[in-house]
C-alpha cells in the first residue's frame, strides 16, 4: 500500500491532465458529442485511408472485442487468466472446421463456437475456480499450451499447417472479402462488446463480481454464490473470445496454431492491465496503445519494439492500477 | 419450536477444542447474547452457524432445517445474516452499493435479461435500490449513500454493515461484537437500534459482545461460554451472580494470589 502511495505522488502532472479531461466529460452533452464525433470519424475512415491503415484499425477493433472479453474474467471477476488465446482458438477452429471441412455457412458456425467455448470454459473453470489466486493462473497457462499443442497435432485441425479454405461470410447477398467489409464488421462487434460490457458492469451480476473481488468472505456472507458467479464470468468471457475467434477465422480464411501462442494471451492481458482492469474505456485505451504504438513507431526501425517495451514499463511503474483513473465521478463527491 | 437450535455443537482444530458440546436455543423474536472471555470460542460458534467453519460434530437447526454442511450463501438465503467482528465492508465501493449486496440472494437477473435490460430486470434493479435505501434510512445513513465506504468514520462504517445485513432480509441477525470501537454515545444508539430491529422489523437477534454494560441492558437472556463450554445461562442478574461466570472472567481467588 505504502509503495503505491509513493508512486501515485510521482504521477501528479499526468494525472492532472486526465482529471481535467474527466471533469470536462462529466458534462453529458460534451461526452455524447465526443462519442458521436469518434463514431462518425470511424465510419467514414475507410473512404479516406489506405488498405494498410484499415488493416491496423480492424486489428484494433478485434483487440477491443477480445480484451473486453478477457476484462470480464480478469477485470470484473479478478481471475488471472494466462491462456485466453486458447478460447480465442476454440472459436476460430470451431468455425474453421465447420466451414472448411463441413462447408457450413459462417453465420451458423457462431452458435457452435459459443457452445464450444462454454464447454471449454466449464471444463477448465468448474474444477479450478474454487482455488484462490495464483493457482488459476497456472491452470489457465497450462490450458493455453495444451490447446495449442492439441490443435497442432490433430488431423481435423490441419496440424501445424492449419486450416485453409474457410468460407467468406455472406451478408445480404454480398460476400465479405474486402478489408473495408471486415473493418465495419469488427467495428460493429467492438461496439456490441462495449455495450454488453457496460450492461454487465451496471447490473446485479457486475456488482456481485466486484463484491467478490473486494472481499470473498463478506460476499458469501451476503448470500452471493462465489463459485457460480466466477464461473459465469469465466464462461461469458470465454464466449466473447470465441466469437472474436470465429470472425478472425472468417477474415483470415486460413488459421494455424501460430495465431494462438502464449504471446497472444500476454498481449491481450497487457492491453487490459495497461488501460486499467475492469474499466471499459481503460481497456479500449489499452488496446489502442498495444495495437497502435508499434505501428506508429514503425519509422524508428529495428528499435521500435524496444521503445514499446520501455514505454510499457514506464506506464506500469507510474500507474500500476492502469492508465484510466478510478471512478472519479463518485469519489469527487467526497 | 425455537428459531435456532444448537445441539452438542463441537468444533476442533487438531487437538484444540474451540467449541465443546454446546447446546442452546434461540426463540423467535428474542434478543440473546453470547458472552465469554477472550478466546472462549464465541466467534467460532458464529462461523459454524454461518457455514464458514465445518463443525466436527453436533447439529444446528434453523427453522427446523439443518445448517450442517451448507454453504454460507445458502445459509444467508435461508434467512440468517451476520456482521463481522472486524469490519468487512467492500471498501472501494459506495455505501449504497455495499448495502445493495444484501439483495443479491433475493433477486435473480442473469446474463440475457441483463444484456437486454428487460422490464423485469429494470424493476428488479429498482427494487434492489429501494430496499437498500430503506435499510440505510433505518440505520440513519441515507444521506451518505454516495460516499466511498473506506472514507467513512468507523462508527458510520459499522452502521453500513448493519444496513447491509438487514438488506438480506433475515429472520435472525448475528452481530459479532457490534459495539467494538464505538464511543459511549454510539453505544447508547446501538442499544436503541438493536431493539428497533427486533420490534419494528421482527428480526431475532443473537449477539456476541465484550461490553458487559451493553449486553446486560439489551439482552433478555445471556449464554456464557468459556473454553468452548457453556458455563451459564439466564437473565443478566442470574448470570452476574453466577460464581462460575465470575470465576471465568476474574479467575479464582487463589489464582489471583499466586499471580
Amino acid at each position: 500500500m505504502a509503495e503505491t502511495k509513493k508512486k501515485a505522488k510521482l504521477t501528479n502532472p499526468f494525472e492532472g491532465i486526465v482529471e481535467t479531461l474527466f471533469r470536462f466529460f462529466e458534462n453529458k452533452t460534451y461526452l455524447y458529442l465526443f462519442i458521436g464525433a469518434v463514431v462518425i470519424l470511424l465510419v467514414i475512415f475507410p473512404n479516406t485511408s489506405s488498405r494498410f491503415t484499415q488493416e491496423i484499425m480492424t486489428n484494433l477493433f478485434f483487440y477491443i472485442v477480445v480484451c473486453l472479453g478477457l476484462n470480464i474474467i480478469v477485470g470484473y471477476a479478478g481471475l488471472l487468466h494466462l491462456g485466453y488465446a486458447a478460447f480465442f482458438a476454440v472459436g476460430a477452429y470451431t468455425t474453421g472446421i465447420l466451414s472448411s471441412v463441413f462447408g457450413m455457412n459462417f453465420w451458423l458456425t457462431i452458435p457452435f463456437s459459443i457452445v464450444a467455448a462454454v464447454i471449454a470454459g466449464l471444463a477448465i473453470g468448474a474444477p479450478t475456480l474454487r482455488l484462490r489466486g495464483d493457482y488459476l493462473a497456472i491452470v489457465t497457462l497450462g490450458f493455453g499450451e495444451i490447446t495449442r499443442l492439441t490443435i497442432r497435432n490433430l488431423d481435423i485441425t490441419g496440424g501445424a499447417i492449419g486450416l485453409i479454405g474457410i468460407q467468406r461470410p455472406v451478408l445480404f447477398g454480398i460476400t465479405l472479402n474486402q478489408i473495408s467489409h471486415f473493418y465495419y464488421m469488427f467495428f460493429i462487434l467492438a461496439i456490441l462488446a462495449i455495450f454488453v460490457s457496460y450492461r454487465l458492469h451496471d447490473s446485479r451480476m457486475g456488482r456481485a463480481w466486484e463484491y467478490i473481488r473486494e472481499d470473498e468472505d463478506a460476499a458469501a456472507a451476503m448470500g452471493i454464490n462465489v463459485t457460480t458467479s466466477r464461473l459465469y464470468a469465466f464462461i461469458i468471457g470465454s464466449a466473447f473470445g470465441a466469437v472474436a475467434g470465429s470472425f478472425f477465422a472468417a477474415k483470415m480464411t486460413a488459421i494455424s496454431p501460430d495465431s494462438f501462442m502464449f504471446i497472444h494471451s500476454v498481449m491481450f492481458l497487457m492491453a487490459v492491465v495497461l488501460g486499467g482492469m475492469g474499466k471499459i474505456p481503460g481497456v479500449v485505451l489499452g488496446c489502442v496503445l498495444v495495437v497502435l504504438i508499434p505501428e506508429v513507431a514503425r519509422g524508428i526501425g529495428p528499435y521500435r519494439l524496444l521503445i514499446f517495451g520501455a514505454l510499457l514499463l514506464i506506464i506500469m511503474l507510474y500507474r500500476p492500477q492502469g492508465i484510466w483513473p478510478d471512478r472519479p465521478a463518485i469519489s469527487s463527491k467526497e | 419450536m425455537a428459531l435456532l437450535e444448537i445441539k452438542d455443537l463441537t468444533l476442533r482444530f487438531g487437538g484444540l477444542c474451540a467449541v465443546n458440546e454446546l447446546s442452546l436455543e434461540i426463540e423467535e423474536g428474542s434478543i440473546r447474547s453470547l458472552i465469554g472471555p477472550n478466546g472462549a470460542g464465541k466467534t467460532c460458534v458464529f462461523n459454524c452457524l454461518t457455514g464458514f467453519y465445518k463443525p466436527s460434530g453436533g447439529e444446528m437447526l434453523f427453522q427446523g432445517q439443518s445448517l450442517v454442511n451448507r454453504k454460507p450463501h445458502l445459509i444467508t438465503f435461508m434467512g440468517m445474516a451476520r456482521t463481522f467482528q472486524n469490519l468487512r465492508l467492500f471498501k472501494e465501493m459506495t455505501v449504497l452499493e455495499n448495502v445493495m449486496s444484501g439483495m443479491h440472494c433475493r433477486t435473480k437477473a442473469a446474463f440475457l435479461t441483463t444484456v437486454l435490460r428487460t422490464r423485469g430486470q429494470q424493476r428488479e434493479e429498482k427494487q434492489i435500490r429501494d430496499v437498500a435505501e430503506e435499510c440505510l434510512e433505518f440505520v440513519g445513513m441515507l444521506d451518505k449513500k454516495h460516499y466511498i465506504a473506506k472514507n467513512l468514520p468507523y462508527g458510520d462504517q459499522r452502521k453500513v454493515e448493519w444496513a447491509r445485513a438487514l438488506a438480506t432480509q433475515p429472520k435472525l441477525l448475528l452481530l459479532d461484537e457490534p459495539a467494538a470501537g464505538l464511543n459511549s454515545d454510539e453505544k447508547a444508539r446501538l442499544i436503541q437500534l438493536i431493539r428497533r430491529i427486533r420490534d419494528e422489523r421482527n428480526i431475532t437477534i443473537f449477539l456476541i459482545e465484550h461490553d458487559m454494560g451493553l449486553v446486560m441492558k439489551v439482552s433478555e437472556k445471556i449464554f456464557v461460554i468459556d473454553y468452548g463450554v457453556k458455563i451459564a445461562e439466564g437473565t443478566a442478574q442470574e448470570v452476574r451472580d453466577n460464581p462460575r461466570v465470575v470465576e471465568a472472567y476474574l479467575g479464582k481467588e487463589e489464582e489471583e494470589e499466586t499471580a
